[in-house]
């Protein structure tokens, strides 16, 4: 069981002066997972990523890659990471093929590997027809490759991207997250990401950061079912009362809105849509509209990050 | 192994932009006209020296001064160099690709002084084949010519050093070339207050601290042991200096 479990980060905390970027966060990342992290701008998301990879080292707390500690022994440690930060680390007047090559030798591929690594990133990330280009002139998306190409050329057991779709066009966000997907059968992916869709296809679990704390994690098949609607919009011609409706089994409530619309309030598991529609037609009602409501993840993530920052002002 | 890695990388980036090629080239011509002016001077007084009776040669006269001013104008060109090893990196973000790969600290900073060291090494050869070219003519006093060859080798190397320090300490690659320039100078020109200093000791220990005495007495042809062991010890402490800015900026402090 150990052995499957990949990152193990313990209460890491990171200050800058006396404001703390990253407080006490602790979280595991098991092997065929995809961890999506998300949180808004300026929630340590980027800290965080940095200190997992070693580019930063936390002020408290300690980080485990496949249980070797990062601090006590980086090399071995950095072997088993792939890390794209924000902006890819490119050398921009190389060729993709040079920088890979590069990319290859200092992560210790042996050197009659490299070839084969290096075809193999490029395979996967698409960049096969731009081998022989300048990174400078490539395209930005293009060059986002090139660096997610770099963070996976010796297949290291953990990946770690940070907004790694930015700057690309709709297929090439496709072949991305197919991507993120594909290394998530057989690495451990760690995604950080603002664009809230992406973590619903990409992602098996879901953590949200928020002011430096970890406020919210969760496997994204729970997230889905807190999706699930718990009411229904429902629109009448001729409406009866608020009390009729509220009468029907199975509401909790109803809110009576414009237009002959109605907000009925039930409990998740059972819907009352078909009552309500068969006691519309008896009544005659004039049913025109009925529409499960469903919570986008966008409201989750701001109810939880908007209520934690409530309790925090309450606390102070 | 790493360190290879590294440095074949950095030697390749600096000749893929401009600026290589840019200083190689007037290096080289401003050097060769210094070169052919001693060399006519040489030729004109080259009767009367005969006489002498302690005959100065050609390498006293011609290839010793050119080292000489060899010198002077590697303190200014080599801070251009040495900016951006590590600056640019910091700049353009890319030193995480460094940072995250599992090589030391000491690896890195290793690898881009050999970089550096290695591209100066091609200019130094350059600059040494109008020398050599002599030899075709006549004769030179080797000992003397190996010996400030040596001389120029182990100073433009402290240069390196003290480059690749103040480019660790910086993003702007320009502010690490006005540190290294202004350090370098500074540890050129110490000697001259420390003939003013009436406390001996205090004399003493500027003298020594100047990197051009040490460099002069090499081009003396006095390969001295202490001499070594200054260029040794300055080179060794600024690499130290870097990799401990560079740990400093993955830890806490």
């Amino acid at each position: 069981m150990s052995k499957d479990i990949l990152v193990q980060v313990e209460h890491i905390s990171r200050y800058y002066g006396p404001n703390a970027a990253v407080s006490q966060v602790s979280f595991e990342l098991k092997r065929g997972e995809v961890l999506g992290f998300l949180g808004p701008n300026g929630a340590g998301k980027s800290t965080s990523m940095q200190m997992i990879t070693g580019n930063l080292a936390p002020s408290a707390g300690r980080v485990k890659i496949c249980g070797i500690d990062l601090l006590d022994q980086p090399k071995a440690a950095k072997a088993e990471i792939g890390y794209l930060p924000e902006q890819p680390p490119l050398y921009r007047d190389f060729t993709v093929d040079e920088y890979l090559t590069f990319c290859a030798r200092i992560n210790r591929i042996s050197r009659d590997k490299i070839v084969a690594a290096v075809k193999r990133a490029k395979e996967r990330c698409g960049l096969t027809e731009v081998s022989q280009r300048l990174i400078n002139n490539l395209s930005k998306g293009f060059q986002q490759r090139v660096g997610i190409a770099q963070a996976i050329i010796h297949s290291p057991a953990v990946v770690v991207l940070d907004e790694p779709t930015v700057g690309l066009d709709p297929i090439q966000i496709r072949e991305i997250r197919g991507l993120i997907r594909e290394l998530g059968n057989d690495h451990g992916v760690i995604l950080s990401t603002h664009i809230l869709p992406e973590v619903q296809m990409t992602c098996d679990r879901v953590q949200i950061i928020n002011k430096g704390q970890l406020v919210f994690s969760d496997q994204i098949e729970n997230l889905n079912q807190r999706m699930q609607s718990a009411s229904l919009l429902l629109g009448l011609r001729q409406p009866p009362t608020e009390s009729d409706l509220a009468a029907i089994n199975g509401v909790l409530k109803v809110e009576t809105l414009e237009g002959g619309h109605f907000r009925i309030f039930h409990e998740s598991e059972n819907s009352p849509a078909e009552t309500i529609v068969a006691e519309a037609v008896k009544n005659n009602w004039g049913l025109f509209e009925l529409s499960a409501e469903r919570k986008t993840l966008e409201q989750i993530f701001v109810d939880i990050t908007s209520t934690e920052t409530a309790v925090g002002e309450n606390a102070a | 192994m790493m360190v290879l890695h590294i440095m074949r990388r950095e030697l390749r980036a600096m000749f893929l932009s401009p600026l290589a090629w840019t200083i190689l080239a007037v290096v080289q011509f401003i050097l060769a006209y210094l070169f052919l002016t001693q060399l006519s001077e040489f030729i004109r007084f080259q009767p009367e020296l005969k006489k002498l009776e302690q005959a100065i040669g050609v390498t006293d006269i011609v290839i010793t001064p050119m080292y000489g001013s060899a010198s002077f104008i590697l303190m200014l060109v080599v801070p251009l160099i040495t900016m951006r090893v590590i600056s640019e990196e910091r700049r353009n973000k890319s030193l995480s690709l460094l940072l995250s790969a599992p090589i030391s600290m000491t690896e890195i900073v290793l690898g881009k002084y050999l970089g550096v060291v290695a591209f100066l090494m091609i200019m130094i050869g350059m600059i040494s084949i109008m020398p050599l070219s002599l030899m075709i003519a006549g004769s030179i006093d080797t000992g003397l010519f190996m010996a400030t060859l040596l001389g120029v080798i182990l100073l433009v190397a402290s240069f390196a050093a003290v480059g690749v320090y103040f480019s660790t300490l910086t993003v702007q690659p320009t502010v690490a070339a006005i540190g290294t320039f202004g350090i370098l100078l500074l540890l050129w020109i110490i000697d001259w207050a420390g003939a003013k200093v009436a406390d001996e000791n205090a004399t003493g220990l500027l003298t020594y601290l100047s990197m051009l005495r040490h460099f002069e007495s090499l081009a003396k042809g006095v390969i001295n042991t202490s001499d070594i062991a200054y260029y040794l010890l300055f080179i060794g402490s600024f690499l130290t200096l870097s990799v401990r800015r560079l740990d400093a900026d993955r830890l806490q402090h």
